[in-house]
C-alpha cells in the first residue's frame, strides 16, 4: 500500500488494440474520482511516469512471444493481486484465430514473407497460461462498469467474481426477441453474461467474446447453429472468434516441425 | 565540425498506441542513427481472416485497434460490399458518416488533451491536470463522453461497433435518439471555441520540413469514407490503385512496413486531409484555423494536432447537419443484405483519425475470404517520422539532451501514432 493509503496500481499490455485501457480511461466520464481512490504508477498509453512499485497490476493482450512470457513473470513477482483485463488476456480472444490456422508458419509467411522468422511469434495464449491470474473481467472490450465493480470490490478487500450464467439470462431480462427466433445465429446459450446482452439488443448474435460459462452444452448449441442453416464451416468460424485457444494447439505449435 | 555527442534512447515511447522505442546517436556533431523502432508484437489480421465468412471480417478486423474501430469496421465493410457488389442506401450513408465524425471527435480529443497537451502543461500525463486544471480535464471528458454516445447511438458503442454490418445497419436510432445528441452538440460549440483558444496559446515547436500530403478527396465534401486518392504533389488515384501510392518496403528495425511514393516519405492524417482539402472545411472550421494561425500548405508536423482540432470543429458542424437531414427524411426499417452467390475483389477506403486506411479481400463465390490486405495509416507515416527526426536532431543539437528527448517524442507523437494497428500489415500479394 502507498503511504497516502491508496493502492498503487499499474496497467501493461501485450498483444491486443488497447481498447480495454481506453475503456478504463472513458471511465473517468463518469467517475473522476478514481484518480483519487488510487495511485496510478504506470500506464503506457495515457502516462510517461514508470513506477516499478505497485500492488495491483491490470494486464491488457495475449502473450505471442517467448519474450512476454518474461515481462509477465516480473509482474506477477511484483504485485499482490494480476487482474486480466478483458478477452485477450482472458481467453486469448482474437488473436487465437491463428492457432486453428494450417499452420503458424504459414500464418507468419502470409504477412511478412520470406522475411517470417525476423518476426517472432507463437501460437497465442491466455495470461493464465503463462502465469496464476487472481481475478479477470472478460469482454471485448470490457465493459467500463464492470471494469469499475471490480476496482471497487479490490478495494474493499472483496475477491471480484464473474457470473457463471449464459447471456441469455440477461437477454431475457431486456425483453430483447430472440436472435435465434429471428433467423439469426447467436452464442448466447454458452457464453458468459455480464454485458448486458449488448449484441442482442444492437441486432446481433453474440459472438462468445466473455469466453464459455463452466457447463456450456456446446454440442446442443451447435445442433441449433446447424438447424439455424450454418455450414459445418460457418459453424467453426463461429465457435472460433474469440474461443480459439486451447491448451493442445500450443502443442501441436510447438511440436510442429515446420516451426523449429 | 561540431563535437556534440548526443544518445536519446526512449525504451517504450509513452502517450502513444502501442511499443515504440525512439533512438538518436549523434558522435561529434554527425547523425550516425536516428529511427523509431517499432517492437509491437505482431498479430497477423489479414493471415487470420483467410477462410472465414465475409459477414466476419468487420467484427475480426475492428479488433485491430481500439481507437478506431469504427474506422477499421467501415473500411472492412466498404471493401467486403465492393467485392460483392452491395450498393448501400443514402441512409445507411448518412448514418455511417455520423457514427465516423463520432470516431474522428472521440480519437482526437483523445489525443489533444490526453496524450498531448500534457507536454505543454509540464506533466507527465493527464492525471495532475485534473486538479491542476479541473475545467480543461472536464471540457475533454465532456467532449469525449459526448462522441461516445454519438457512436453508441449508432452502432452500439464505440469499441467496438455492433450494428454496422454488410450493406446497413442492425440496429437503427430513433429520431429522439438523434435530437437529444444534436442538441449537446450544438451545446458543445463552446467547448470546441475553448479548445481552439487553449490551442492558440500553446508555445508549438517551430519546424517545417515540406513533404507530400496523401488523404482521400471527394468532390461534394471534406472526404472520410470512399472517394479518390489524392496527393499535395499532384497524382490522383481510383481506390483499386492504392498499391500505386503505398509502394510498402521492409525495415529491419520495425515489425511494421514502411511505404513511400512521389517522394522518399509523405504523410497522412489531419494535417494531410486539412492540406488537401482545406476548402471544403465548415466555415467555423476555417475560423478555427485562422484562429491557429494555419493556411495550407502547412509543413510543421507538431500542428497536426491543430489540425485534428480543426476537425473536431468540423465534424461537430457537418454532425449537427446530418442529424437534421436524417431527421427531415426520417428513419426507415431497410431489409438485410442477403448474399447473392458470387464473389469478387474489393479495395474499401476511409480517412480515419490518423489517416488513410486501406482494406482490401477477397471473396469466393461460397462467401468465403480467400486473401485479405491492409495497409494503416500509422505504417504509411513511419517513414516521414523518421525524416522529420532527421531534419530536426541537428536544428536543436545545441540544447540538453533532456530536451532533444523531449522534443523527439513531441514529434512521434504529433503524428498521434497508432502502433498495434500498423504491426499486423505487410503487402500481401494475392496468388
Amino acid at each position: 500500500m502507498a503511504e497516502n493509503g491508496r493502492p498503487k496500481v499499474a496497467f501493461f499490455d501485450f498483444a491486443c488494440c488497447e481498447g480495454c485501457q481506453l475503456t478504463v480511461v472513458d471511465s473517468l466520464q463518469t467517475h473522476l474520482e478514481l484518480v483519487e481512490a488510487v495511485e496510478i504508477v504506470q500506464f503506457r498509453e495515457a502516462m510517461t511516469e514508470k513506477g516499478e512499485d505497485y500492488q495491483i497490476a491490470f494486464i491488457e493482450g495475449s502473450c505471442t512471444r517467448e519474450q512476454d512470457e518474461a515481462r509477465l513473470r516480473e509482474i506477477r513477482e511484483q504485485a499482490d493481486i494480476v487482474v486480466a483485463l478483458g478477452a485477450c488476456a482472458h481467453i486469448a480472444g482474437v488473436n487465437a484465430i491463428k492457432n486453428v490456422q494450417p499452420s503458424l508458419q504459414d500464418v507468419r509467411e502470409y504477412v511478412y514473407g520470406d522475411k517470417w522468422e525476423q518476426y517472432d511469434s507463437y501460437a497465442a495464449r491466455p495470461i493464465s497460461a503463462v502465469i496464476e491470474v487472481d481475478a479477470v473481467i472478460p469482454g471485448c472490450p470490457i465493459d467500463r462498469f464492470e471494469f469499475l465493480d471490480v476496482v471497487k470490490k479490490l478495494l474493499l478487500g472483496k475477491k471480484p467474481s464473474v457470473p457463471d450464467y449464459p447471456v441469455c439470462v440477461e437477454c431475457k431480462l431486456k425483453e430483447n426477441v430472440c436472435i435465434l427466433e429471428t433467423g439469426g445465429t447467436c452464442l448466447g446459450p454458452i457464453t458468459r453474461a455480464g454485458c448486458d446482452a449488448i449484441y442482442p439488443t444492437y441486432g446481433v448474435g453474440c459472438l462468445g467474446c466473455r469466453g464459455l460459462i463452466s457447463n456450456p452444452n456446446e454440442n446442443a448449441m451447435m445442433d441449433v447453429l446447424e438447424e439455424a442453416g450454418l455450414t459445418v464451416e460457418q459453424l467453426m468460424s463461429k465457435m472460433t472468434m474469440f474461443n480459439a485457444y486451447e491448451p493442445a494447439h500450443i502443442g501441436e505449435a510447438v511440436a510442429s516441425p515446420a516451426e523449429e | 565540425m561540431s563535437t556534440v555527442d548526443v544518445n536519446v534512447n526512449v525504451h517504450h515511447l509513452t502517450r502513444v498506441e502501442g511499443h515504440g522505442n525512439i533512438v538518436v546517436d549523434v558522435q561529434n556533431g554527425e547523425l550516425k542513427q536516428c529511427e523509431l523502432q517499432i517492437v509491437e508484437a505482431p498479430r497477423f489480421f489479414e493471415a487470420m481472416l483467410r477462410g472465414r465468412p465475409y459477414y466476419e471480417a468487420s467484427h475480426i478486423t475492428s479488433r485491430i485497434c481500439g481507437i478506431c474501430a469504427t474506422g477499421h469496421a467501415t473500411a472492412s465493410l466498404r471493401a467486403t460490399e465492393n467485392a460483392l457488389g452491395v450498393e448501400v442506401s443514402e441512409q445507411t450513408e448518412l448514418l455511417r458518416k455520423l457514427v465516423f465524425h463520432g470516431e474522428i471527435i472521440d480519437s482526437h480529443v483523445l489525443h489533444v488533451y490526453m496524450l498531448v497537451a500534457p507536454d505543454f502543461f509540464g506533466v507527465g500525463s493527464v492525471l495532475p491536470l485534473a486538479s491542476s486544471h479541473p475545467d480543461v480535464v472536464k471540457r475533454a471528458l465532456r467532449i469525449k463522453k459526448l462522441s461516445g454516445d454519438l457512436c453508441a447511438m449508432i452502432s452500439g458503442r464505440h469499441t467496438h461497433p455492433i450494428a454496422m454490418t454488410v450493406g446497413g445497419f442492425t440496429h437503427l436510432p430513433t429520431i429522439k435518439e438523434m435530437l437529444a445528441v444534436r442538441e449537446r452538440l450544438v451545446a458543445a460549440r463552446e467547448d470546441m471555441d475553448e479548445t481552439i483558444s487553449l490551442l492558440a496559446t500553446l508555445p508549438w515547436p517551430e519546424f517545417e520540413r515540406e513533404t507530400e500530403y496523401v488523404s482521400l478527396q471527394k468532390d461534394e465534401e471534406y472526404a472520410f469514407i470512399d472517394g479518390r486518392i489524392a496527393t499535395t504533389d499532384g497524382f490522383a488515384y481510383e481506390l483499386p490503385d492504392y498499391r500505386n501510392v503505398t509502394n510498402e518496403y521492409l525495415v529491419p528495425h520495425s515489425t511494421a512496413k514502411h511505404t513511400k511514393h512521389n517522394r522518399d516519405s509523405y504523410m497522412v492524417g489531419a494535417l494531410a486531409r486539412f492540406n488537401n482539402n482545406y476548402d471544403q472545411l465548415h466555415p467555423r472550421a476555417k475560423a478555427a484555423a485562422e484562429e491557429l494561425g494555419m493556411k495550407p500548405v502547412v509543413t510543421n508536423s507538431f500542428l497536426n494536432s491543430g489540425a485534428q482540432a480543426v476537425e473536431m470543429v468540423h465534424c461537430v458542424e457537418d454532425s449537427i447537419r446530418i442529424i437534421d437531414e436524417l431527421v427531415d427524411r426520417g428513419i426507415e426499417e431497410e431489409p438485410p443484405y442477403e448474399f447473392q452467390g458470387k464473389g469478387g475483389e474489393g479495395v474499401g477506403s476511409c480517412d480515419v483519425p490518423r489517416g488513410i486506411l486501406f482494406h482490401n479481400y477477397v471473396i469466393d463465390d461460397d462467401g468465403v475470404i480467400q486473401g485479405a490486405n491492409c495497409i494503416i495509416p500509422t505504417g504509411q507515416n513511419y517513414g516521414n517520422i523518421e525524416a522529420d527526426m532527421r531534419a530536426l536532431v541537428p536544428q536543436i543539437l545545441d540544447r540538453p539532451q533532456e530536451e532533444i528527448t523531449h522534443m523527439m517524442e513531441m514529434l512521434v507523437r504529433a503524428y498521434d501514432p497508432c502502433i498495434s494497428c500498423s504491426t499486423h500489415f505487410l503487402n500481401v500479394e494475392f496468388v
